[in-house]
Parts: structure tokens; C-alpha cells; sequence
């Protein structure tokens, strides 16, 4: 199944090729909310358009995700170190902080919806449902990553091999990518 | 398991590669073993590069036959409405009409399902999964020389995403209601109300499934692309050593993975608006006296959206096409290939240029003039690296000891479509000749010429060129080039009386043209575009006959390389197993287009400098 085939040392960029296909695939992510959030200032411009001030919800939210990614960043310093408890702790809080964001996110739409602002009102909230809810697909993916990570965690010996601190790596950079792509749609929701 | 050499020949390849090869140690993983066990793991879910592509070719040319007898259909439509089609009855079931006098005409709303299913099938499956997927897979490890994609098993799930999304676009062929109907582009409100035509309800919702799937294959297939290329070059292998193919293949991969995702966006927020009665795209709209909900949606958001992948879609059809050409005229006339870094750059600027001018799909839509001037200029700038490419082919042939084989006469009429297609595109990038020419057959011939008729010639040449590295047979050259003749007059007198259609108002789309006393005067035009439309499927079908005949019975390759080419590829053993390369890996010790230097015909890419030579670009 592992199956890279060539060797690493004649190489001249010493970034693994999976870390390398990640990005790429966030790469490609990022310009599907480009997409969303260009199409987003298109259709603003064209009028008819519902002004409402987004859920406090909304902002808490991006603590606790940003909490989560510091969470799994702590995490990774403690794998990389050996020091077994702090790895699996804060890989668990990492993870029951991305539920929290999710079950947030849940709030914060049906906040939305008790101020009037239901998906097919106007656009203008049409399209926060439909970014954040793209965006909370996202999120779920990560949610797998990280079970994923959290069974290797408990079920396998702490060992800092090649292989695992890559594959932790690229658990690390996808939720970091998620994170900080919320943080820009935040940025972008309350200053467009 | 072991490699065991059964004749035994000595090839001086191998020798090359002993001496200067790199060892990964390859041999010690077993991996042929692992990956190619049993029927299944060889010839199905294969994570072999080679296979895969095998398999996108095939597909492909299972879809281009589908979506090519659909445009016959629609053209004996076009070239004789009066005629008796009920004998397509068995076929097409309802959709044929018999009258009382036991007359079958073609149901109209199946008209447009047909041209709607010809673009969507030809543009995506045959010359996007068809063309690319199949020369990225099978070109990519063997020209850079690497055991494989960085990720086989990515690679497997790219095909089988295609395959899935194939599957669900066959099925809604099938539907009561028929397939959907509203153009290729499923523009709102045709694709986001379903109550729209008979197409827009389960026909489109199908069509929305098939073609995310579609994306998620080209996205899993992109990602594999540049990664490969950029980590798994085998040592010396420069990017400035890369053949052109792998060039172009690469920003092809870069394209699709920046414009596809664009495309899922609109996808999504049509899905939204079909069911969930949101209003992205649907402005105020009655049906029969009735208001919808939907308020102040813009369907020119859409139009924004779909042409920003749209654009882009076509240079994805067309670049690989160009790399694989730029390689056949090479290779074939037996010179380097004309200006190689003119080539690259011209490459990178059709990328970036194919961003930034997805509004002249738009200008009868409504964009502001203003903006069109923006994008009038970038369009015909576009011309630029055009001309460069086409150019250095010219002067890649010029003076050449060309072997007229059929991959390279593929090669060549790419050449001369590629400039008659390209022409018109300067007419209608113009805004203001847009105003007369849009949505006429002059837009219908321009584009099956440049991108449809030049992507297929490009294929060809590369299917003529690598089928040996294929299979380890020949096609026929006789037959192949009895396909070329036939091809290629019949696509001219297909396309070329469309621009005196266009230029003459006939818009496209319709689906008779006898009750306008206008146009009754190019019937006997359209009659003779149909039958030579038929004529010309007809040397598609022996292409397709020479295909399979060849695959089993054709002419056995005897030499490692037959074209004498530099490139890797032809130094694998003949039929080459998981890996690619059976010990070593070759190591590239001189760029591509070493063709008659210093008094010898060719020199491969493994073979080191001499003294005192110098590198030639």
C-alpha cells in the first residue's frame, strides 16, 4: 500500500512527496472557497443584499479552533520529545476541541436563524451557510485524521519513527490548514 | 520474480544504465509481486501507472464513440428534418416520434439532450480523462524516470472516480425523462430549476453527481501529476531536461487543479438553489403566471464561475495535445525541437494567460463593455505564445528528415488544425465581431477545430507514437494512414462550410432550420456537413478496429526503439513490469532533443557527454 517509490537522498527539495501532494491539495481547496468567497463579493455588489451582524457564536468558535490547532501542535512538540502522556493528552484535547467547533458551528447557525436570517432569505445569508457548511466538511475530514491519529496513539507504542512523525505531520498540516482557513473566513465575513 | 533476461541479447541501454544508473535498491521490495498478483490487482484495480492509463484510453475511447454517433444523430437531424427516422427507434425508443404515415422524427427536447450529452461527454471524459489521463499516467514516471506516481494508489482512485462518474452519466442516458438537456455549460435557470425542461429534474441531478465525481478524478489525478514530477525525477533530470510532453503535462495538472475546484463551488451553490430553494442564480422567474420564491439571484455569477473553469478546460484539452505533438515532430523529422525554451515559456504564459480571460465566453451576457475591453486584450495576447508554438513546430519540420509515419502526419495536420481553428479565435475574440458572430456555427466551428478536431489529432499522434511502448506491437501503418487522409479532409469538410453559416447568421443550437426562409438556403450545406460527418466516423471506426486488431495481432516490436528517441521511455525493457525499470534506475546525463549531433542520428538521454561537448539547447 505504501508504495513511494523512489528514494530520498538525490532529491534537491527534501519535503516528502505526501506532505507535498497535501499542500498541493489545500492549494486546490483554498481555491474552491476563492471561488465562494469571490462569488460572494460579486454578488454583494449587485445589490439586494441583507446586512446582519454575524453571531458572537461565530467569534468564540474561532477560539476554540485556534485552541484545537494548539492543542495538536502541543501534541506533536510531545511525540517529537517522547513524553507519552503529554502526546496523547493533548491529542485528545485537540480532538474534543474540533467537535466543540463543530457543535458550535451548529449554534451559531440556528443563532442565525433566530434572527431572521434562515438559509433562503437573501443571499447574503444563503452564502454564510453555505461557505461555514462547506467549511465544517472540511472540519469533519480532520475529525477522521485525528481518530485516526488517536488510535495510533493508544493501540501502538510511542515511537518517533520516520514513517509515524509523517504521518503525524501531515495530520498536523491538513488541521492547521482548516484552522486558519476559517480564520480568513471569519476575516472575510465581518469586513466584507 | 527475479528478472531473468531470456534472450540473450545484450542491449546497450542496459549497459548505460548499469554504468551510470542510480540504485534505490529497488529490486529488494518485491513490489511487482505485491501489486500485480492476480487478474484483478494486474488488470482492474491496477496501481500500475501503465495500466491505469491503459485504462483511461480505453474508457475513453468507449465515450468518444458514445458522444460521437450522439453528434451523428443530431446531424442527420440537422442535414435532412424531413427524413425517416424510425428505424433509430430500437435505439432510441420514445424519443422517436412516428407519425400516422409511419414517419420517425427525432423528439426535440431528445435533440438538445443529445447536444448537451456530445459536449459534456467529448469535453470531459474523451479529451480531458481520455487525453490527459491517459499520456499524464503513462508518460509521467516513464519520461522522468521514476518507479511510479508518488501515489499508486491515489492514481487507482483517479480512474475509478472516472469510472464511477461515467457510470452515473450512462445511467441518466436511461432516465424517463432523459438526460439532461440544457447545454454542456448547464447554465441557470435551465440546470438550477428542475422543473425547467424534461432534462432538468433527474437528469441534471445525475449530471451534477457525475461530473463532482469527475472533479475529485481530476483533482486526485493533478495532485499525483506535479507532485511526481516535481519530487520523483530520476538524478540529472533538470526541469530543464524534461521533454516537452512532461512539460505541458504539468501545467496542464496545475491548470485543472486551480479551475476545478472553481467549478465544484458553482456545482454546490446550484445544487443549493435546486434544493434547498436558495437564491444564488434565480432571479425573479415565473412559470405559467406563477411567482417563485427565489429574489434576486444573477445567473451571470454562474456564467463567472462555470468560465473561469471553462476557460482554462480548454488549454487542459489542447496542452497536452501540444506535448505530445511538439515530441512526434521531433522524434520524427530527426532534428531537436525548434527553440525548447520558447516552447516552455510559451507553455507557462497560455497557463497563466488561460486565468485571465474567461469573460470573452461572456460578452453577449451582459458584462459591462468596459470589462470586455480587458478581456478583448488578454484574449488576443493569447495569440502570442500561439504563434511562437506554432512556429517552432514549422521550424522543427523545416529542413527535416521527416519519416511521414502516421503519428507524425497526426502531428503535422495538429499543425494546420491548430492554425485554422486558431484564426478564428482572433475573429471572436474581438467583442465587438462577437455582437454578429456569438451563438452562430462560426463559435460551433472555431472551437470544434481548434480544441476538438486538434486535441483528437494530438491523441492520435500520441497513440500512433507510444502504442508500442503500450502494448509491444504496431499499429498498422497503412491503415493508420488511410485514417489520417480520411480524418483529416473529412473534419475540413465538416467544420470549414460552418464558418459560412455563422458568418451568415445560422445560429447554432436549433433544431430545424426549415421554417426560416433565411436559412433555407444552406440546406443543401448542411446536407453535405452531415454526410461528410458520417464519412468521417467512419475512419474513426477503422482507427478503432486497427486499435484492438493491432493490440493482439499486430506486428511484434522487435527493438527496444523503434522512432530512435532519446527520452527515457525507450529504454525500459520491451514490455516493461511494475517499476518500470528492472535493476537501476537510468540517470539523465543530456536534455531531450539530441537529434543528429556531432554526425549521429540520435542520442539517447542516458548516454553521458562526451569530452569537450557541450550541452545543446
Amino acid at each position: 500500500m505504501n508504495a513511494t517509490l523512489a528514494t530520498t537522498d538525490y532529491r534537491r527539495s527534501r519535503m516528502h512527496p505526501k506532505k507535498f501532494a497535501l499542500l498541493i491539495a489545500c492549494a486546490s481547496i483554498l481555491m474552491m472557497f476563492a471561488a465562494f468567497t469571490s462569488a460572494y463579493i460579486v454578488r454583494q455588489a449587485a445589490g439586494n443584499w441583507l446586512e446582519f451582524r454575524l453571531p458572537d457564536l461565530f467569534y468564540l468558535n474561532t477560539g476554540v479552533i485556534l485552541l484545537s490547532s494548539l492543542s495538536l501542535h502541543s501534541s506533536y512538540l510531545a511525540f517529537k520529545r517522547g513524553k507519552t502522556l503529554m502526546y496523547r493528552l493533548f491529542l485528545v484535547g485537540a480532538l474534543i476541541l474540533g467537535l466543540a467547533f463543530l457543535v458550535l458551528q451548529y449554534q451559531g447557525w440556528q443563532a442565525l436563524t433566530a434572527i431572521g436570517v434562515e438559509l433562503t432569505t437573501n443571499p447574503s445569508g444563503s452564502f454564510v451557510y453555505v461557505i461555514s457548511g462547506v467549511h465544517a466538511a472540511h472540519i469533519l475530514g480532520g475529525i477522521a485524521a485525528l481518530l485516526v491519529a488517536i488510535l495510533h496513539a493508544f493501540a501502538l507504542q510511542h515511537r518517533v519513527t520516520p514513517a509515524r512523525k509523517l504521518r503525524f505531520e501531515l495530520t498536523l498540516i491538513y488541521w492547521h490548514f482548516v484552522d486558519l482557513l476559517w480564520v480568513y473566513l471569519l476575516v472575510f465575513f465581518t469586513f466584507s | 520474480m527475479a528478472n531473468v533476461e531470456t534472450k540473450p541479447v545484450v542491449h546497450e541501454e542496459d549497459l548505460l544504465i548499469e554504468e551510470y544508473g542510480y540504485d534505490d535498491h529497488f529490486h529488494e521490495h518485491h513490489h511487482g509481486d505485491k501489486y500485480q498478483s492476480n487478474f484483478i490487482t494486474t488488470y482492474i484495480f491496477s496501481q500500475d501507472h501503465k495500466m491505469i492509463a491503459k485504462q483511461f484510453l480505453i474508457t475513453g475511447m468507449f465515450w468518444a464513440i458514445v458522444g460521437a454517433a450522439m453528434s451523428l444523430i443530431f446531424r442527420l437531424q440537422l442535414g435532412f428534418p424531413e427524413e425517416n427516422m424510425a428505424w433509430l427507434k430500437p435505439l432510441l425508443g420514445k424519443w422517436i416520434t412516428v407519425n400516422e404515415a409511419g414517419i420517425g422524427s427525432l423528439a426535440p427536447e431528445f435533440y438538445y439532450a443529445l447536444v448537451t450529452m456530445h459536449g459534456t461527454i467529448l469535453v470531459f471524459f474523451v479529451l480531458t480523462a481520455g487525453l490527459s489521463g491517459t499520456f499524464a499516467n503513462f508518460l509521467i514516471p516513464l519520461q522522468i524516470g521514476a518507479r511510479d506516481m508518488a501515489s499508486p494508489f491515489l492514481n487507482m482512485l483517479s480512474y475509478w472516480f472516472f469510472f464511477l462518474s461515467g457510470l452515473i452519466m450512462f445511467l441518466s442516458l436511461f432516465l424517463n425523462t432523459g438526460p439532461f438537456s440544457g447545454g454542456w455549460t448547464a447554465y441557470p435557470p435551465l440546470s438550477a430549476l428542475p422543473q425547467a425542461s424534461s432534462g432538468s429534474g433527474a437528469g441534471m441531478t445525475l449530471w451534477l453527481l457525475s461530473l463532482v465525481f469527475f472533479v475529485v478524478s481530476v483533482l486526485l489525478g493533478g495532485i499525483n501529476y506535479i507532485t511526481t514530477i516535481l519530487n520523483l525525477r530520476t538524478k540529472g533530470m533538470s526541469m530543464w531536461r524534461m521533454p516537452l510532453t512532461i512539460w505541458a503535462l504539468f501545467v496542464t495538472a496545475i491548470l485543472g487543479l486551480l479551475s476545478f475546484p472553481v467549478l465544484v463551488s458553482a456545482f454546490l451553490l446550484v445544487m443549493f438553489d435546486r434544493g434547498l430553494g436558495t437564491s444564488f442564480f434565480l432571479s425573479e422567474i415565473f412559470i405559467g403566471g406563477q411567482a417563485l420564491d427565489h429574489v434576486g439571484g444573477s445567473p451571470v455569477l454562474y456564467q463567472h464561475l462555470f468560465w473561469f473553469l471553462g476557460h482554462p478546460e480548454v488549454y487542459i484539452i489542447i496542452l497536452p495535445a501540444m506535448g505530445l505533438v511538439s515530441e512526434v515532430l521531433s522524434v520524427h523529422s530527426r532534428k531537436p525541437i525548434f527553440g525548447y525554451k520558447a516552447m516552455v515559456y510559451s507553455i507557462l504564459a497560455i497557463g497563466f494567460l488561460s486565468f485571465i480571460v474567461w469573460a470573452h465566453h461572456m460578452f453577449m451576457s451582459g458584462v459591462n463593455p468596459f470589462i470586455s475591453n480587458f478581456f478583448v486584450i488578454f484574449t488576443l495576447i493569447i495569440a502570442v505564445p500561439s504563434a511562437v508554438k506554432v512556429f517552432n513546430w514549422i521550424a522543427t519540420l523545416y529542413g527535416g528528415n521527416v519519416r511521414f509515419t502516421a503519428a507524425s502526419l497526426f502531428a503535422i495536420g495538429f499543425v494546420s488544425m491548430f492554425i485554422s481553428g486558431g484564426l478564428t479565435g482572433i475573429f471572436l475574440g474581438n467583442s465587438a465581431i462577437d455582437i454578429q458572430l456569438h451563438d452562430t456555427y462560426f463559435v460551433v466551428a472555431h472551437f470544434h477545430i481548434v480544441m476538438g478536431v486538434a486535441a483528437f489529432f494530438g491523441m492520435f499522434a500520441g497513440i500512433y507514437n507510444w502504442f508500442p511502448k503500450m502494448f509491444g506491437r504496431f499499429m498498422n501503418e497503412t491503415l493508420g494512414k488511410i485514417h489520417f487522409w480520411g480524418t483529416i479532409i473529412g473534419a475540413y469538410a465538416v467544420f470549414w462550410p460552418m464558418h459560412y453559416l455563422g458568418m451568415a447568421g445560422v445560429p447554432r443550437r436549433y433544431y430545424r432550420f426549415d421554417s426560416f426562409a433565411a436559412f433555407g438556403q444552406f440546406d443543401a450545406m448542411n446536407q453535405f456537413i452531415t454526410i461528410a460527418a458520417i464519412v468521417t466516423f467512419g475512419f474513426q471506426v477503422l482507427f478503432v478496429i486497427n486499435f484492438f486488431y493491432s493490440i493482439w495481432k499486430g506486428r511484434k516490436m522487435t527493438s527496444r526503439n523503434p522512432w530512435g528517441a532519446t527520452t527515457l521511455e525507450w529504454t525500459t525493457p520491451l514490455e516493461p513490469g511494475h517499476g518500470n525499470w528492472p535493476g537501476k534506475l537510468p540517470t539523465v546525463q543530456r536534455w531531450a532533443y539530441d537529434y543528429g549531433k556531432d554526425g549521429k542520428e540520435f542520442i539517447p538521454q542516458i548516454q553521458p557527454l562526451e569530452e569537450g561537448e557541450k550541452e545543446g539547447h
